[in-house]
């Protein structure tokens, strides 16, 4: 019951996560779930990591998941689910569940790249067969813009204000994907909404690799970004077009650029918009802003030279 | 609201899906407004909406579900129109 | 027909576990749980259980791995103790308010700081108000039977909540005594098929678990949870009558040892009411009426039935293996709420013993009588709390 990935296929499919969800107008998170929920080929159960996504989509008796859904804490998604997946197993071996089931997790990059990360390399080192999704949004916004480890240097947050000795975050973000697969999980990769085809043929990847995955999906926010509500997709695609969240994928080892720009854009194009940056354009932060290119440049060199084999 | 004994013992929402009724239009403060003449039926409104409100037929795009739009915008601002002319523009709610 | 064997009891509560067959085991080592754990991994590798083991990489997500297998829908078990315990704290309470029938033998130990490794109440006291139910066992034997009575009590359909199987670290898990196991086929006749409620694995019916409520209802929820708690007695006692007949052994909230004449008496639960019941036989051959009092079922707190029990004691010593640091200590508080409604009742002191593994020698217990007695005679109480058994 494979849907062609064309959107005039996909629109005819049930929408797994309803409207009357409580995300900020013009959030990212929902647009990557549905997504997600729409690649999927066969029924899914997920687990939710404390956050934004969580307390906005499952309050009091309202819930906008039309798929069995647990959310139990915020550093656990992955250990949540690996004990669906292991009852899952179980019932699959006494014969009482002949469907196949698939599993994904949900957190944000705080339920992820920091306080969930012991509870997702455990997971992940045990071969459960699930697929992790971060969906990236760089900061603790669920509890008001924190900064994260997925903070971008420079990024403005209310617990790295910029003042006037230090401009923001002053430590580079943490390269989460990278240590995913470092885990040698059978896939992990990066995506954006932007670019749901890509995003949509990864999460097929993912779920039919047949053991633990990760995907880490840049997430625009625009509250803690401070840009328009308008704006998630278009910042999405100057993310990726920038080069700084580029899209990629580690299959069995082997790393491989899925998006590769004709003509990188300016870094400044993804941080004029966001009122986290503004700070950096002032001459005295110059080399700030320089540091955080520096960042953004390297990563990049890296993943070309590694795709190139 | 209920009482302590109509709960569902260890909350657990029975009812999937049910936000349905709950209803996120009165947030919105500009309201999408669709150009019919100016539609190519890429449905990229319908993909990148967050709020599922973005109503589709038959592979069609067929206008907005007002009662959740939240009215971001993000379908008026990915709208690729018709040579240059969006077939989704925001008009201010009340106007 | 019941086998006569002599076992530790981590190797009996594991033989009970292989007897319930869960559906899923989620382990993290952690002395003196480990050996317990690692007898049911040898289950699962000589295929004797069908389960399914996750060997996690902390107790934080052992308890999450329960949860979400447990919210799967089917028959679930863990074991930790101490400093386990401690990093599931969080969990417990989640396993609890979503009303998971998670079973857990918590084999006791102290907590750090200073770490030691021996066994004291104190990381299951810690836990009394996670919403588990807690038993706690005097032995081997008693830690088996709760064991196979605890899959009943968490399971059954008016209550469907975690249980904490309590055994003193080392004295009950690492010593060898002399038992009886109940056979297989009994066993799974006693505690039968796993009901499933509510299941994440019925993909008709999808539910969501762990919703965020909001003030408006968080107090409705709280007290339901109450409410439920408050029908484990009577589920407790349905259970043990049911159990008696299958083993012939009696199981109540409490033990009463020679309580209904007695004139001075201790409260005191697990291994140590072992010690303590043989200075009773002999205080009552020199003429001293003593009594004794051992807590099984200590969450939900069974304060009526305990008060009738106590109310007509001169003076008693409730025995603390655990403390709070600027209260009394726990249990002590439960029976002094117990019995501050009857209008007759004992004078109470409280004694902390046993930390982190100091032995609970019989001396301890004849001393206390002794004092209780001068206390019964009208000679005042010199000092509430106090500690025995400590180097002056
Ligand atoms: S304005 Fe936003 S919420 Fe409303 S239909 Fe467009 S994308 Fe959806
Ligand atoms: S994005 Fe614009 S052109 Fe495309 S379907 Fe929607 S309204 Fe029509």
């Amino acid at each position: 019951m494979s849907t062609e990935l064309k959107l005039k296929e996909l629109s005819k499919k049930e929408d797994l996560f309803t409207h009357g969800h409580r995300m900020c107008a013009g959030c990212g998170a929902p647009i990557i779930v549905k997504m997600v929920l729409l690649a999927a080929e066969h029924p899914v159960i997920a687990a939710n990591a404390t956050g934004c996504l969580e307390v906005s989509s499952c309050i009091s008796e309202y819930t906008a998941w039309k798929i069995p859904w647990i959310h139990t804490a915020f550093e656990n998604a992955a250990a949540t689910i690996s004990g669906v997946e292991t009852m899952y197993r179980a019932y699959k071996k006494k014969g009482k569940m002949d469907k196949d089931v698939k599993f994904i997790a949900f957190g944000g990059d705080g339920g992820t790249y920091d306080i969930g990360f012991q509870s997702l390399s455990g997971a992940m080192e045990r071969g459960h067969d699930m697929l992790y999704i971060c969906y990236d949004n760089g900061a603790y916004m669920n509890t008001g813009i924190q900064r994260s480890s997925a903070t971008p240097r420079g990024a403005d947050t209310t617990t790295c204000p910029a003042g006037s000795v230090i401009p923001g975050k002053p430590q580079r973000r943490k390269d989460l994907t990278r240590i995913m697969a470092a885990h040698n999980i059978p896939y992990a990769a990066q995506a954006a909404p932007s670019h749901w085809l890509d995003l949509m043929k990864k999460v097929r990847k993912a779920l039919s690799a047949g053991g633990p995955t990760f995907m880490n999906i840049i997430s625009p926010c625009n509250r803690g970004w401070r840009s328009k509500t308008d704006d998630a997709i278009a910042l999405s695609r100057l993310a990726v077009e920038t080069c700084y969240w580029p899209l990629y994928e580690v299959e069995n080892g082997e790393t491989r650029l899925t998006f590769k720009p004709k003509t990188k854009k300016p870094l400044i194009e993804f941080l004029k918009p966001q009122g986290r940056f503004k700070h950096l354009f002032a001459p005295e932060n110059e080399q700030r802003l320089k540091q955080l290119e520096a960042d953004i440049d390297a990563e990049w060199q890296r993943l070309l030279k590694e795709s190139a084999g | 609201m209920k009482k302590w004994h109509e709960l569902v013992p260890g909350a657990v929402i029975l009812e999937g899906g049910s936000a349905v009724r709950f209803k996120t239009g009165s947030w919105r403060a500009f309201k999408p407004l669709w150009i019919k003449e100016n539609c190519i039926q890429c449905l990229f409104c319908w993909m990148y909406c967050p709020d599922m409100s973005v109503t589709v037929q038959d592979g069609k795009m067929t206008g907005f579900d007002y009662d959740y739009c939240k009215g971001c915008g993000i379908c008026a601002l990915e709208c690729p129109g018709k040579k240059g002319n969006k077939a989704i523009i925001m008009e201010e709610e009340g106007k | 027909m019941q086998k006569v064997v002599a076992v530790t009891g981590n190797e009996a509560v594991a033989n009970a576990l292989r007897q319930a067959n869960p559906d899923v085991c989620a382990a993290y080592p952690i002395t003196p749980a480990t050996d317990m754990m690692q007898r049911f991994a040898s289950f699962v590798s000589n295929g004797e259980v069908d389960t399914e083991l996750i060997l996690v990489e902390s107790e934080h997500s052992s308890m999450s791995a329960c949860i979400g297998a447990s919210a799967a829908g089917g028959r679930v078990i863990t074991a930790t103790s101490s400093q386990g315990l401690a990093l599931m704290w969080e969990m417990l309470h989640i396993a609890s308010g979503d009303n998971l029938p998670i079973i857990m033998p918590v084999v006791n130990r102290a907590l750090s700081a200073p770490l030691n490794i021996h066994g004291d109440h104190s990381d299951a006291m810690g836990a009394r108000d996670t919403g588990w139910i807690q038993l706690w066992s005097e032995d081997a034997q008693e830690a088996y039977d709760n064991t196979i009575q605890a899959f009943r009590i968490g399971e059954h359909l008016a209550l469907r909540l975690p249980v904490m199987i309590n055994l003193d670290g080392f004295i009950i898990s690492h010593s060898i005594e002399r038992m009886e196991y109940l056979e297989d086929k009994a066993v799974e006749d006693f505690i039968g098929e796993f009901k499933v409620v509510n299941a994440l694995l019925d993909l008709d019916k999808p539910k969501s678990y762990g919703p965020l409520i909001l003030p408006d209802l968080y107090i409705e929820y709280k007290r339901l949870q109450h409410e439920i708690m408050s029908r484990v007695k009577g589920v407790v006692l349905d259970v043990a009558e049911d159990f008696e007949k299958l083993s012939g052994r009696k199981y109540g909230l409490f033990e009463s040892y020679r309580l209904e004449d007695a004139e001075v008496g201790l409260v005191i639960m697990s291994s140590a009411a072992g010690t303590a019941k043989d200075v009773v036989d002999s205080l009552r051959v020199k003429g001293i009426k003593a009594g004794l009092l051992k807590p099984r079922l200590f969450r939900p707190f069974p304060y009526g039935e305990m008060a009738a029990s106590l109310q007509n004691l001169k003076a008693v010593a409730v025995m603390d293996r655990a403390d709070s640091f600027g209260g009394y200590g726990p249990v002590f508080m439960e029976v002094s709420s117990a019995l501050y409604g009857s209008s007759k009742r004992p004078a109470l002191i409280n004694k902390i013993y046993g930390l982190g593994g100091r032995d609970f020698l019989p001396a301890h217990a004849e001393e206390t009588f002794l004092e209780l007695v001068d206390i019964a005679k009208g000679g005042g109480i010199k000092t509430i709390k106090e500690y025995i058994g400590v180097r002056q």
